[in-house]
């Protein structure tokens, strides 16, 4: 069986969100950057997982960047995975990215493909979805729960007031989300390892944007914290009734 | 024409999918154009009435396999369906459905599109639309360069707005593509109001100290008909289930109001509730980070606060 895990770079959690250039440019001076939590946590360590119980499989990683890159998916490679490829591509066009994973993916006749549920700096949760349309495959989305038996996969993803489990055949979409595995270390054999496993690097396809950034806003900063006295519950109830309108 | 995708559960259309409607027919009314709606699936409501929250027209495509999402089969639908009327805008709710089949239909239609939207489109200089970016810690503005746009409105973004439109239902005719899932079974979570669809959220912290304790914030919510929620800290330690984490990696929120009991607000938590519209901490550290993203504060022992809050709200209820 073939895996395909995309790993997406992303600031750190707690990195200092500001921009340069007039608003138009994250300003990545001092920010460490991370393998996207979602695609690092839940969806290359439920692949790593899938290894684990059936050694022939091989798991591939994929990432659309640039040099710049290449720290965090050697860091993905220490945790587990057999190769990676790099498409030297930088794009913020949700489009642009799939497209290019697409390409490769084509060409990899992957059973599954694992994304993260979203990347947590633009938070589009487009890969998946738009990967489904353009391999046309089935896409399961937001999954907490994966098994898989033979050739048919027993998913369980979430919905509004609770969850779904449906099966599919391979080949197979999936963006996975807290639940489908606990987060791993990676260890000094697998880092060890990591520096000697094949990074492809691969140049992109041709595609067309279809979306831009034209600029980048912070949110107002707050007037600042009205304090209540703790034994005034009523202004409370008040403000929230009359002054905040939300209840 | 707009087209609005209305997403539905137990054959209810969800209430983020009229927002959705809202939204798309002030896209309409800002390009000159007519408001249609599309249900996939049976519904047991009167989809008319759709008309007073802006739709100009209702097309369903009547057919009970099409009630559970299927990515594959609805979004080659949606997209069928965009192409069949002429659809130069198609817009969504960026719930849990949305999210997953809006980007399969900008895809289909070589559309441009933007998720997590939360302005109507600006038209001065192309087409722009703001979206929440850094897990609502800023927001960028992008430009569709497509001609067909897709848009994902994000929950409790927008609101509801009354339109005084009449609405026709229509039967639309597309072949329904063979099925790529199939669903086995569904757990609701009974009696508990979904936490992304609910207006008012009560949520606790490990100041609460343990799930024993978890009775003041229950009747806080009870007494507001809120749901209830919690930081990571406590749904890894089992004291509330996993799916009332709020934050970074749990479930983004964005209710009107969001009341924070023994949080301290680190900032991946902050990531999932900041699109709250007030803020209420409840914390006996005024040092706590969480006080400077909140809007109302109370400095002292929950213990002590929250059943004096909870009196508070049903004392104004009976008023």
């Amino acid at each position: 069986m073939k895996i395909l895990v995309c790993i997406s770079k992303t600031p750190d959690t707690t990195a200092k969100i500001a921009f340069i250039e007039g608003n138009t440019k994250f300003d990545e001076s001092g920010v460490q950057w991370i393998i996207n939590p979602y695609d690092e946590w839940y969806a290359l360590v439920r692949a790593i997982e899938l290894k684990e119980k059936d050694p022939a499989t091989l798991i591939h990683l994929v990432t659309v960047g640039g040099v710049d890159a290449e720290p965090i998916i050697r860091k993905a490679l220490a945790l587990g995975g057999d190769e990676a490829i790099r498409i030297d591509s930088n794009s913020n066009d949700s489009f642009t990215v799939a497209a290019q994973i697409a390409a490769v993916a084509k060409e990899g006749a992957y059973d599954l493909i694992f994304t993260g549920k979203e990347t947590i700096d633009y938070n589009s949760a487009c890969i998946g979805s738009m990967l489904s349309a353009l391999l046309d495959l089935p896409f399961i989305s937001m999954a907490n729960h994966f098994e898989l038996n033979g050739n048919t996969a027993t998913v369980k993803r979430e919905i509004e007031s609770g969850e779904e489990t449906c099966e599919a055949n391979l080949p197979l979409i999936v963006s996975c989300q807290k639940g489908m595995a606990e987060q791993r270390i990676p260890n000094m054999r697998g880092i060890m390892a990591a520096r000697t496993k094949p990074l492809k690097i691969v140049a992109p396809s041709s595609t067309t944007a279809t979306t831009s950034i034209s600029k980048f806003d912070l949110p107002p900063a707050k007037s600042g914290v009205k304090l209540i006295d703790p034994e005034n519950m009523d202004e409370l109830v008040r403000l929230l009734k009359e002054e905040a309108k939300v209840i | 024409m707009v087209l609005v995708y209305l997403d539905q559960a137990d054959q209810q259309i969800k209430k983020a999918s009229i927002e959705a409607l809202s939204y798309g027919a002030a896209i309409a009314k800002q390009l000159g154009c007519t408001t249609e709606a599309l249900v996939l699936g049976t519904t047991q409501e009167d989809l008319t009435s759709l008309g007073m929250h802006g739709a100009n027209k209702v097309h369903q495509l009547k057919n009970d396999a099409l009630n559970f999402l299927d990515v594959k089969v609805h979004a080659t639908l949606v997209a069928a369906a965009a192409k069949k009327i002429n659809a130069t805008v198609v817009v969504f709710a960026h719930n849990i459905n949305g999210k997953a089949i809006a980007p399969a239909v900008a895809v289909r239609l070589g559309a441009g599109i933007v998720t997590g939207a939360c302005s109507l489109p600006n038209t001065s200089n192309g087409f722009e639309v703001t979206k929440t970016v850094f897990s609502g810690k800023a927001f960028a503005s992008i430009k569709i360069e497509t001609p067909i746009k897709v848009i994902a409105i994000n929950q409790n973004s927008f609101g509801l707005v009354a339109y005084n439109n009449s609405a026709t239902l229509e039967m639309i005719d597309l072949p329904i593509p063979t099925a790529s899932i199939k669903i086995t079974k569904v757990e609701k979570i009974e009696g508990e109001i979904p936490l992304t669809e609910a207006n008012l959220v009560v949520s606790g912290g490990r100041g609460l100290k343990g799930p024993e304790n978890w009775g003041i914030l229950l009747d806080l919510a009870k007494a507001l008909g809120a749901a209830t929620a919690c930081s990571r800290p406590v749904s890894d330690s089992d004291w509330r289930p996993h799916h009332e984490h709020v934050g970074q990696t749990g479930i983004q929120i964005a209710p009107n109001l969001y009341i924070a009991i023994g949080i301290s607000g680190a900032i991946q938590h902050l990531a999932g509730v900041n699109r709250s519209k007030t803020i209420v901490v409840i914390n006996k550290d005024p040092e706590a980070p969480f006080f400077k993203a909140a809007d109302y504060g109370v400095v002292g022992d929950a213990f002590d606060i929250v059943p004096k809050l909870t009196a508070a709200v049903l004392k104004a209820k009976t008023n």
